[in-house]
C-alpha cells in the first residue's frame, strides 16, 4: 500500500442540488474509507445546512450547460421545479438519499459539520437555523487549522 | 495476488488484504482478523454485522456499502462507526472475508 489520506475538509459554497451533492458523497465516502471528514458550508452552501431551505434545493437550469437545454428554456417558470424533480426520481432509484436524510446519515458517520461565520453574519442567520448536525459556526482561521495536516477540497 | 496465515490455514489474498476466495474463510479466523483491522475485543453486534456481510455476499455476489448495512442489519450507522471506526463496510468485509464492496454512497 502507498500513501494513504487520513482526513478531509470539503468546503461546499453552493446552494443547488449539483452544487451540493457531490461535496456530500464525497464526504459519506470519506468515512466510509475510515478516514476523518469535515464539512465547511460557506456562502449559499449553507442552504444545504439550513431547516427549512434544505427541503428545496434545486438544480440550476440556468447557466448549466451540462443539462444540454437552451438557456432561455431553463429560465422558464417550472423548469427547474421539473428538472429536479426528474433528477431526485434518478437519484432515488441509485440509493442516494434526499438531502435532509443524507445529512442525518453524514452526521451518523461522525463526520463535522460547520457553518462559516461571515456567510452565517451576511446572510443574517443564527445557530438555530441549522440542523443539529451543525457543531458550530466558526472563522475561516478556525477551519484551516481544523483542517491543517489533511487534505482541502472546495467544491 | 497474495497468500498469508490466518488460525494456521494459507488464505489467498488481495494487495488490501481481502480473500479473493471467500470459500477459504472460516470463523476462527475471525479474531486474528479483526485484530489486524484494530479491533481487539468483539461484541455480539460484530457478529451480527459479519454474518450480515456473509449472507449478502453469498445472496447477491456482492458486500453492502454502510448505508445500506445501517438500513438492514439491525445496526444502526452510528454504531457501525463505532464498531468499525476505520469504515464499517470495508473493515467488516476485510474480516468477513469477502471482497472489498463497491459502491459510492
Amino acid at each position: 500500500m502507498g500513501e494513504s489520506i487520513e482526513k478531509v475538509s470539503i468546503v461546499i459554497s453552493k446552494g443547488s442540488l449539483d452544487g451540493i451533492y457531490p461535496g456530500l458523497i464525497m464526504a459519506n465516502g470519506a468515512r466510509a474509507e475510515g478516514i476523518e471528514a469535515n464539512l465547511f458550508f460557506t456562502f449559499f452552501g449553507l442552504d444545504a445546512i439550513h431547516r427549512k431551505r434544505m427541503e428545496h434545493i434545486k438544480i440550476s437550469t440556468v447557466g448549466n450547460p451540462g443539462l444540454h437545454l437552451p438557456t432561455m428554456v431553463g429560465g422558464l417558470p417550472g423548469v427547474s421545479a421539473a428538472l429536479t424533480h426528474y433528477m431526485e426520481n434518478q437519484m432515488d432509484k441509485v440509493d442516494i438519499p434526499m438531502i435532509p436524510e443524507f445529512m442525518e446519515l453524514i452526521g451518523d458517520t461522525g463526520a463535522g459539520m460547520y457553518a462559516c461565520l461571515a456567510s452565517v453574519d451576511m446572510f443574517g442567520l443564527e445557530k438555530s437555523d441549522f440542523i443539529d448536525q451543525v457543531q458550530d459556526i466558526i472563522t475561516v482561521g478556525e477551519f484551516y487549522d481544523m483542517a491543517a495536516g489533511g487534505e482541502i477540497i472546495f467544491t | 495476488m497474495a497468500t498469508k496465515t490466518v488460525a494456521g490455514v494459507e488464505v489467498d489474498v488481495n494487495d488490501e488484504g481481502f480473500f479473493t476466495d471467500p470459500e477459504q474463510w472460516t470463523e476462527e479466523m475471525v479474531p486474528e482478523l479483526a485484530a489486524e483491522d484494530g479491533i481487539d475485543e468483539l461484541v455480539d453486534e460484530h457478529w451480527t454485522v459479519l454474518r450480515f456481510m456473509r449472507d449478502e455476499y453469498a445472496e447477491k455476489g456482492t458486500g453492502p456499502t454502510v448505508r445500506v448495512l445501517g438500513k438492514t442489519s439491525g445496526v444502526s450507522v452510528k454504531e457501525l462507526y463505532q464498531l468499525f471506526p476505520k469504515g464499517p463496510a470495508k473493515i467488516a468485509a476485510r474480516v468477513a472475508g469477502i471482497p472489498k464492496p463497491r459502491g459510492c454512497i
